[in-house]
């Protein structure tokens, strides 16, 4: 077959040639002739991409702030830090009140491994690993994150002290050893109860709008997600008969709920967004579910029914609560890495007085009759 | 030593990028790569790891007195970006390893045999300035030529500048010499000419001071930069009642509870 356009001065008909369709081109060719552009539906119209830049927009909605350029390891370990605190002052408690030993004991394992594996999550974090005793060169109050080198340092001491003596003295049986793990378990928890919640400090005392905006409530927030993790880990691990542990989940899980309410409620759409829109917004979203009001209901129905179901709802709850925490911690972080490529919240206007006004264009309406 | 500072004059930039290639050659960075941003002439973006300085070309709507020749053009101002050394620095207060220092000459510097990479500068940057580098694994930004200022030089984007809009030298001449140009701007009808410099916020003041035409929020330069040891107090606070309902409510579980 020949090329239909070769034969079109030979009245050959090419396929799918239509009228119409024809006469449009002429009117575009006229269109063109006339107004020296053609706009049409679906095609992008020509033109120079400015002006953008405006005190509306910022620069061309690039965003100011830089993105949280931490690995993923970094929710993980807010995580496991938090369970792995909370259980070491809760395993503390147990014994000192002498309610439940073996709470005690088995807390001070969860401390003791807590602390290793968040050690490796920030080691592996780090831009150059071999560097992490650089974390110790210097004790800075004024930085959460010099704060939590020195509060795990002192933490993975002494949990892991306790967990050594614990293990010795149930082998030999020995004295001293357990002396020793005494004291170690009160020094891990005073260490404990920091690390249980210091990782929302961390990301709250930052530039990032979503974290700072919430500075009040989210190390609150962090902390009752840690002690949630470390009830329901130690409920796992055989003690989803100890009274105390509901209890404390009880109050943990309420604080949880009422955190998720507040945070629903809070009329600040813009800054917010994070937590209750895209992805972010559903992993924290369902993270307060998780944590919050399911195994709140749950624990609260495990006081009232038999020895058997009251376990069953336990278990549950404490799978519940460990999954909401991992996810609140997620969700966190990520709504921090959209929080900071949201160009509009740095550039607002707040508040705080400055010495000198801005001034826009807009100020100055001679300027524009001008023109 | 004197305190030496950046004052970057945006009413003289001519958009040359001499001060963004003098910056890279002299302190050997990496290729940012060639990308179109396709939001103005501006590819580069952002100041970033492996950019210090960066020009900003802000184009807006046509307006008589603001640049360009003809009403039908856009208008044009250029402002090189660069690191504010803060006087109340974010990146400095948040180092964890000291490895961001205040040097004699009153400018922040990173040093890279110290730096680990935990990047918690980062996210403590109220300008969006330090970044890490994920290839090399540490955070890197302007240095103000630390090197070149130890042995009497002026930094290599101020060297580099044909139209002298990068001015450098003593802080408090600088302060003047700002004053002085804004009024003269001003005088000359140009009443939006300022001086952006936010010494009323926790920032204290900046050691990179920019002269801009326009709301400085177009330069993405913010109202209200804060250095996020604002927050420190209320956030421990927080924490510590954190802490408290974990003792006080493990007592309460557990001193209320059987004996198991």
């Amino acid at each position: 077959m020949s090329d239909p356009i070769m034969n079109l001065s030979n009245e050959y008909t090419p396929k799918g040639w239509k009228p119409r369709k024809e006469a449009r081109l002429e009117e575009i060719k006229e269109q063109a002739k006339e107004f020296g552009t053609v706009e049409a539906k679906g095609v992008v119209p020509a033109g120079a991409p400015f002006p953008k830049a405006s005190p509306e927009t910022g620069y061309y909605g690039i965003p100011l702030l830089k993105q949280p350029q931490w690995k993923p390891e970094i929710p993980i370990y807010f995580f496991v830090g938090g369970a792995s605190g909370a259980a070491s002052v809760i395993g503390a408690l147990a014994h000192w009140t002498g309610k439940d030993r073996q709470v005690a004991r088995d807390a001070r394992l969860v401390a003791a491994a807590g602390a290793i594996i968040s050690s490796g999550l920030l080691i592996s974090d780090l831009g150059r690993p071999s560097r992490f005793l650089n974390m110790l060169r210097m004790f800075k109050p004024q930085s959460p994150m010099s704060m939590g080198a020195w509060i795990l340092a002192g933490f993975g001491t002494f949990s892991g002290a306790a967990a050594t003596a614990q293990i010795l003295s149930d082998r030999l049986g020995f004295g001293p050893f357990r002396i020793l793990g005494n004291v170690a378990e009160g020094f891990s928890a005073l260490f404990g109860l920091p690390f249980s919640n210091y990782t929302g400090v961390l990301i709250g005392a930052t530039v990032i709008p979503v974290w700072n905006h919430n500075v009040r409530t989210l190390p609150f927030h962090f902390g009752m997600s840690g002690i949630n993790a470390g009830v329901s880990i130690l409920e796992l691990m055989g003690n989803d008969s100890s009274p105390g542990l509901n209890r404390l989940g009880i109050i943990s899980s309420a604080a949880e709920t009422y955190e998720g309410i507040e945070l629903e409620m809070k009329r600040d759409p813009v800054v917010n967004e994070p937590l209750k829109h895209g992805a972010s917004g559903w992993i924290t979203r369902m993270g307060g579910v998780l944590s919050g009001p399911v195994p709140l209901a749950l624990r609260l129905a495990a006081e009232f029914t038999g020895k058997r179901r009251s376990r069953q709802l336990r278990q549950i709850a404490a799978c519940s609560s460990i999954a909401g925490s991992l996810l609140t911690r997620i969700g966190w972080v990520r709504a921090g890495g959209v929080s900071a490529k949201d160009w509009r919240l740095p550039l607002e206007e707040t508040k705080r007085p400055r010495v000198q006004k801005s001034q826009s264009r807009e100020d100055y309406p001679h300027m524009r009759k001008i023109s | 030593m004197t305190t030496t500072a950046f004052l970057t004059d945006s009413t003289l930039c001519i958009g040359c990028k001499a001060c963004e290639v003098a910056c890279k050659e002299w302190n050997e960075l990496g290729d940012d790569g060639h990308t179109w941003t396709g939001l103005s002439y501006d590819n580069t973006g952002a100041v970033g790891h492996s950019t210090w300085r960066h020009v900003k070309f802000v184009e807006a709507a046509p307006l008589l007195g603001f640049g360009g020749n003809a009403p039908d053009l856009a208008s044009w101002t250029f402002s090189s970006d660069v690191c504010k050394h803060c006087e109340v620095a974010g990146c400095l207060e948040a180092c964890p390893t000291g490895a961001i220092v205040r040097t004699e000459f009153g400018g922040v510097f990173v040093q890279p045999d110290v730096c680990n990479g935990c990047a918690y500068c980062v996210v403590s940057c109220p300008f969006g300035v330090v970044q890490k580098n994920s290839d090399d694994g540490r955070a890197f930004k302007c240095t103000f030529c630390y090197d070149r200022q130890k042995e009497g030089l002026q930094p290599a984007c101020a060297k580099a500048c044909p139209t002298e809009s990068i001015k450098f030298g003593d802080i408090d001449e600088l302060k003047l010499a700002a004053q002085v140009r804004v009024e003269e701007l001003q005088s000359r009808g140009m009443q939006d000419a300022q001086l952006y410099d936010p010494t009323e916020t926790s920032v204290k003041g900046l050691h990179a001071m920019f002269i801009t035409r326009g709301d400085p929020k177009q330069y993405n330069l913010p109202p209200n930069p804060e250095v996020p040891t604002v927050y420190l107090e209320s956030a421990w606070k927080s924490s510590a009642l954190a802490a408290g309902v974990l003792v006080l409510g493990g007592l309460f579980a557990f001193l209320g509870s059987a004996r198991r």
